[in-house]
């Protein structure tokens, strides 16, 4: 550990200011707390605020996971493990049961998580209106009182114009029956995981300063209409490695001939499934020997 | 058989080791030193330290040097060093009025008392490239002048006769956009806080904007100096104030024209900018800012330009930020595009069967 920075990087002055608005947040769930972001060492889009938020949650006995596009080993999410690993000395691991901490990008693992547990999101638009109402000050305003006639009128829009919601990720949900909140970059398969976890979920907004929190058990509704109800979905194939029929996949294109393939997004999940010994279509053929 | 994309952590190792490669550039090639790039790139020290907000000449020309002379880069690298040094306390406001300008311009006064200096400027020079720099030569030495004492302000002048509106001064504290969430309507020292850390050429455009008809306030310079001030704390244990060191700063007031109200006789009204180091554009440019987003308390009419718009400005004019956002999306996204790819496809398999089963 580096004994130039402290405990995960950030003062303790500054990690109490996070875990104020972190508690806020808890205590108003998807409520967007403004929380006075610090510039970290990597680049404001990087998850600057998921960073921020995982350094207020960290403790020494804690193992971290981290995950950009549900795998271990994108280029970024190997850079920031690598952070806390020098600057919190944290233990660290890919598998998702045995992580207390998980910061995510874009993807909620598909083993279910469990209480104790804590997924920290990295959040670019925190604000779910915000492509509809550019202003911080209106958006505020709309959601002080309530007011998401606007969204309802897009999700319409979209299903006169293309006969869908015509939103694949960043689905917009409702916490508890309040607030109107952006689960982040997620596809809208992964929605329902957010509802009724045992863990706890942390957003963090860095760019945006705004921290908001699932906390355990907590409803979390898709918004939809009666007759479009909220659908989650993916690429209909099982995994070509693992075989899995029910996990979110990727596309990987293996040729100019069309030739394509599809491939857990969830490296633990996929890996751990090999392991157990479940194979896919394109899984190596043991050795007839 | 295909195997999941591994290797991001030797990737960036390598990556790393690579640019460190490119940044020192030909080794047969003699290296920069930090005094080097500090008193010969002085200008981009500057500004480095203006947009970093922080006042470190040394620490500047480093992390120029380290960015390759990419200067947001630099500012990057300031910034993200600076939010992890102590708070130990704040100064006292620093006295402009009593600064050793080396150069001072009012455009309003053809003669006025301390003059007219225009110290080094590149104002008045040809721009034509100068061949006799390559050679490497020593520079001829400059005439020496006395170093101009503290000289009143223009502002000055009109606010005694009552020409200009007030500025009172205020013990408040201002709020920090570095400590505290921007949070909106802004008042001006904190607009001014943004403005002052603004990316130059943000700041620059919109106050261009302003100058060709986008929310006009007609501005005059009234006054541009650049020079040393000092800066003073109180020391509690002391019971009086210490002056802990000199920064150069430019400041420009601009003196803009008030048709009056109601309640108020017409007279001239204020724009004001100032920036660590030797920046004018920046300078000037903030003082139009400034300006333009004071319609609302001035009573003047919002036409919806950009920069009468303080959260279409203050959002947007930090580059740090800016460019974060920007450039991360070259991140992978492909499990966002794998859900629209999904969502086109079957969008479009249930318009065709529509256009099918018409037929």
């Amino acid at each position: 550990m580096s004994e130039h920075y402290n405990f995960a990087y950030l003062d303790e002055q500054t990690k109490r200011m996070i875990r104020r608005a972190i508690l806020k947040g808890v205590a108003v769930p998807g409520y967007q707390v403004p929380f006075a972001s610090r510039e970290m060492p990597m680049p404001y889009g990087w998850g600057t605020g998921g960073v921020q938020v995982t350094a207020a949650c960290l403790t020494p006995e804690d193992q971290l996971k981290v995950i950009d596009q549900g795998a271990d080993d994108t280029t970024n999410a190997v850079s920031i493990r690598k952070f806390f690993q020098k600057t919190a000395g944290v233990a660290v691991t890919e598998r998702t049961t045995e992580a207390s901490v998980i910061q995510t990008r874009h993807r909620i693992p598909e083993t279910p998580l469990t209480e104790g547990q804590i997924l920290v999101y990295q959040v670019p638009i925190p604000e779910p209106l915000r492509f509809l109402e550019p202003r911080e000050t209106e958006t505020r305003r709309m959601h002080a009182l309530e007011e998401y006639g606007l969204m309802h009128v897009k999700l319409y829009e979209d299903i006169a114009r293309n006969g869908a919601i015509a939103t694949a990720y960043a689905y917009p949900v409702k916490v508890e029956g309040r607030y109107v909140m952006d689960p982040s970059p997620i596809p809208k398969f992964d929605n329902p995981k957010l509802s009724n976890s045992p863990a706890l979920q942390l957003f963090g907004a860095g760019r945006e300063q705004r921290i908001y929190a699932i906390p355990p058990y907590t409803q979390v509704i898709s918004l939809d209409f009666e007759d479009h109800p909220f659908e989650a979905s993916k690429a209909p194939h099982p995994c070509d490695l693992c075989g899995d029929e029910g996990s979110y996949l990727d596309e990987v294109i293996t040729d100019d001939q069309g030739g394509r393939m599809f491939v857990c997004s969830d490296t633990d999940h996929c890996e751990s499934r090999r392991e157990a010994g479940h194979t896919g279509r394109l899984s190596p053929q043991e050795d007839a020997a | 058989m295909y195997v999941a994309v591994k290797g991001g952590e030797r990737a960036i190792d390598n990556a790393h080791a690579f640019l460190a490669e490119e940044r020192r550039g030909d080794p047969s090639v003699p290296e920069l030193s930090l005094a080097q790039i500090r008193e010969q790139m002085a200008l981009a020290v500057n500004r480095v330290m203006a947009e970093g907000s922080l006042y470190d000449p040394d620490l500047a020309a480093l992390a120029i040097k380290q960015a390759r002379g990419d200067l947001i880069e630099a500012i990057f690298l300031i910034r993200a060093y600076r939010t992890t040094l102590p708070r130990l306390g704040h100064s006292r406001p620093i006295d402009t009025g009593a600064m050793a300008a080396v150069r001072r311009v009012s455009a309003t006064y053809k003669d006025l008392p301390g003059g007219q200096v225009l110290g080094p400027t590149f104002d008045y020079t040809h721009r034509l490239i100068d061949f006799a720099l390559a050679a490497e030569g020593e520079a001829p030495e400059a005439p020496k002048a006395q170093p101009l004492g503290p000289v009143p302000r223009v502002t000055g002048f009109l606010d005694r006769e009552g020409l200009i509106e007030a500025e009172p001064a205020s013990d408040a504290t201002p709020r920090d956009l570095t400590r505290e969430p921007m949070e909106l309507p802004a008042d001006r020292a904190l607009r001014l806080q943004a403005l002052a850390r603004g990316d130059e050429g943000f700041v620059l455009s919109l106050a261009y904007s302003s100058q060709r008809g986008y929310g006009r306030t007609h501005p005059f310079v009234g006054e541009l100096r650049i020079g040393e001030v000092a800066v003073e704390m109180d020391i509690p244990e002391l019971g009086f104030a210490v002056e802990i060191g000199e920064i150069t700063v430019t400041e420009c007031e601009t003196v803009n024209q008030f048709m009056g109200s109601k309640t108020q006789p017409p007279q001239f009204t204020r724009g004001y900018g100032l920036v660590f180091g030797q920046s004018e554009r920046k300078a000037i440019s903030m003082s139009l800012v400034d300006r333009a987003l004071r319609w609302e308390e001035l009573g003047e009419e919002n036409t919806g330009a950009p920069v009468q718009d303080a959260e279409f400005v203050l959002m947007h004019s930090d580059n740090i930020q800016a460019t974060g956002f920007l450039e991360h999306i070259k991140l992978p996204h492909y499990v966002d595009f794998q859900s629209e790819l999904e969502l086109v496809r079957k969008m479009r398999r249930e318009a065709m069967a529509g256009r099918e089963a018409a037929e």
